[in-house]
């Protein structure tokens, strides 16, 4: 109890003796105390023993403080990135989709490949909130709400390409099924329109999903400025103008929040309908990139026509998607104080677990894709793998073949990146490195973009007339709107971390061992 | 209703919309909680930062439609997206597709599937809404400066002086005999 503020952390902080940013202690043998191999032993899911309202500072401060130095330059450029690859949007619109490498062979090619790649990135967010919830994997509350972000924003960059590679954009509403005057409706036949559908509902419900987990966080905010500005601190929004930002704060998260007040009554059917929620989230992420697929899957092209796509690209979805979350969520530890209290080596060594299941799923995936294609004897699927993904030129030449595949090497990026890189994670030393975890996500975006690559254009460039084979090379165009999307990407997410609640904080309360209402040893209250 | 509602006024001449109590723990509230739901109370309600376990025996509270009508929504969604396009491509718009028979229902089945999960989720979270009565952007609790703090870490149990065993100091007597601590009385 102080005199300035009753509660000691508060008052601390208004007096500048809290320092919250109290370091982990770190043990040769269990990292920061959460490496345990002890399966009697349950590791602490948050460190330092931290209180509800520790809880409650460390994570709402991420919205309410300034943030680092590191975010302004960051956003600046990344922001400016994005400028750059709306502007290159804005061309494509006005021009035609001839600003890009698409030729009559290769007629898909990088839009697409980014459009799968961002809807698969998309797809671990939805998992660890859906799938996690349902199997009770307490260690994800603290991840869950930046890679639901992570999706939502996934997503926006992959809806982009859909909309502006059909050439005559304008008339991108007849993909959904509205009314009009020549009486035209879509074709429920094609699996072009299943994807409009899949990706459509994937980004709303995971919007939703996202919207009501943070209900009560938003009433925290709420909560926290009207109590600021009963004491009438705070600053203001502009200098001279009685604006505080916590009137700000107070209208804007108090409108989220829907006011929200805490009571067990409402709990009971939020707890409901979030359970609900996860439920129908659970087959639904499994089908939106089963969907995906199915636009290549049932087409005749060699390459493509394939009945191991669905599971293959759901694999490696969640590959790709647990890979950007922990690149993101690597640097944003390092960066927010606290964050390591939050997201423990135990969470990243879980992240690099599932990193090394799907990447081995997928590399069983690539496998059987070789296997079906000399096994079914058709002679068009195997000349795909070997003459236009597998064989370099410089070996078919000494082999004495006819040809060898000039994108080789997009070919072998995405199996060195993809397949052999996460092995390293059968070593414990090497999944509980944070750097390690980083440079095998980084490898494996790279690696899950080319999977794409190779798919869409290898499959392309050389069907089955020699007299149509083409090849396909990226313009700036094509190049600056990809890098545009990243920009998008990055931009949103540095806005969710600046500006709404970046973890679950009543989730992450809910798991700290004083939440228990009957703890172990209590018998005596 | 036979009774009206008997008005209490604060000294300062307030209508009272119950009276508070904050609790220490989540087992301390959990046990307060069964303290007033065995005392027959049946407006009042716990406020806590997150959803305790266990609470809802604790308080004595019912499950109510929410997942049924939730469940029926979504078939029914499914159901509505199943027929639209089987009207679609059987009768408003036919047209001859690789020579595929018209009524085949598989090249259906994402979509339905789809607008069943649309519509499921949608009832999920506006039902949860309507069943909380929200948005609610004003209620006498929230004016509670104390009350406030529950979004942080403190566990409240408010009773309501619309009960009809309301009385203002047996109340506060049955909330202190329970665990509870810091009374209040919470204005309209």
């Amino acid at each position: 109890m102080s005199a300035i503020h009753p509660d000691e952390i508060t008052a601390g902080r208004l007096d500048g003796s809290y320092k919250p940013d109290r370091p982990i202690a770190m043990d040769p043998a269990t990292g920061d105390g959460t490496l345990i191999d002890d399966p009697s032993k349950r590791p602490p899911l948050v460190l330092n023993n931290r209180s509800f309202h520790d809880i409650t500072e460390i994570v709402c401060g991420y919205c309410e403080q300034r943030p680092g130095g590191w975010w302004l330059p960051v956003f600046g450029l990344v922001s400016t990135l994005a400028g750059v690859g709306t502007l290159m949007i804005i061309y494509l619109l006005v021009t035609g989709v001839g600003v890009w490498g698409l030729n009559n062979q290769v007629d898909w090619a990088w839009d697409i490949t980014n459009f799968v790649f961002w809807i698969g990135i998309g797809h671990a967010g939805t998992l660890i909130s859906a799938i996690l919830c349902l199997l009770k994997q307490k260690w994800r509350t603290s991840i869950n709400r930046a890679a639901e972000a992570m999706t939502i924003f996934a997503v926006v960059c992959a809806g982009t390409y859909p909309g502006i590679h059909v050439g005559r954009v304008w008339m991108i509403w007849m993909v959904f099924p509205i009314p009009n005057a020549n009486a035209i409706w879509p074709n429920f036949r094609s699996p072009l329109l299943w994807d409009v559908f899949a990706v459509s509902t994937y980004f709303t419900v995971s919007l939703l999903f996202w919207y009501m987990g943070m209900i009560p966080d938003f009433a925290t905010l709420r909560d926290r400025a009207v109590l600021r500005l009963k004491n009438a601190s705070g600053p203001t929004v502009v200098p001279f103008i009685q604006l505080r930002q916590d009137t700000l704060r107070a209208w804007i998260y108090g409108l989220l929040s829907m006011g929200w007040r805490f009571s067990t009554r409402h709990w009971q059917n939020y707890e409901k309908a979030y359970i609900m929620l996860a439920g129908v989230s659970t087959p639904l992420v499994l089908s939106v990139h089963s969907i995906v697929s199915f636009d290549f899957a049932t087409s005749i092209l060699p390459g493509w026509h394939t009945t191991i796509f669905p599971p293959y690209f759901v694999a490696g979805a969640i590959f790709g998607g647990f890979a950007m979350v922990l690149g993101l969520m690597i640097p944003a530890r390092e960066l927010y104080p606290n964050m390591k209290d939050l997201i423990t080596l135990r969470h990243l060594e879980n992240m690099a677990k599932i990193i090394l299941v799907t990447g081995s799923m997928v590399g069983f995936a690539y496998f059987m894709e070789f296997f079906i294609a000399w096994y079914s004897g058709n002679q068009y699927e195997s000349d795909v793998f070997v003459y236009n993904r597998m064989m370099p030129p410089f070996l078919a030449e000494m082999f004495g073949l006819s040809r060898g595949a000039p994108y080789w090497w997009a070919y072998w990026i995405m199996i060195s990146c993809n397949v052999i890189s996460p092995q390293v994670f059968w070593m414990k030393r090497f999944r509980t490195s944070p750097l390690a975890i980083f440079i095998v996500s980084m490898a494996v975006t790279v690696g899950m973009w080319f999977e794409r690559f190779v798919i869409i254009v290898t499959s392309l460039h050389r069907a089955f007339l020699p007299g149509e084979w083409g090849m396909f090379f990226p313009t700036a165009v094509d190049i600056i709107t990809f890098i545009g999307t990243i920009g998008i990407f990055i931009t949103l997410f540095l806005l969710f971390l600046r500006f709404l609640p970046a973890f679950a904080m009543s989730e992450i309360k809910n798991v700290l061992p004083q939440a228990n209402p009957h703890p172990p040893h209590a018998d005596h209250h | 209703m036979s009774k009206a509602r008997k008005i209490y006024k604060t000294e300062s001449g307030e209508v009272v919309y119950g009276v508070m109590a904050e609790f220490d723990s989540p087992a301390a509230l959990t046990h307060g909680a069964e303290k007033v739901r065995d005392a027959g109370y049946t407006k009042w309600d716990v406020y806590s930062p997150f959803p305790v376990h266990g609470m809802e025996e604790a308080m004595g509270l019912k499950n109510n439609m929410l997942p049924l009508i939730t469940g029926v929504v979504g078939l029914g969604g499914a159901g509505v997206g199943y027929l639209f396009q089987w009207w679609v491509t059987t009768q408003g718009y036919a047209t001859i597709v690789q020579g595929k028979p018209f009524d085949a229902f598989q090249p259906w089945v994402p979509v339905t599937f789809e607008i069943g999960v649309l519509f499921t989720a949608f009832t999920a979270l506006l039902g949860m809404f309507a069943f909380n009565a929200l948005p609610m952007w004003y209620h006498p609790l929230l004016k509670k400066q104390r009350f406030l703090r529950v979004s942080d870490d403190r566990f409240v149990i408010c009773v309501e002086a619309g009960d009809p065993k309301f009385d203002p100091d047996r109340t506060r007597e049955l909330l202190e005999k329970s665990g509870g601590k810091q009374f209040d009385f919470v204005e309209e």
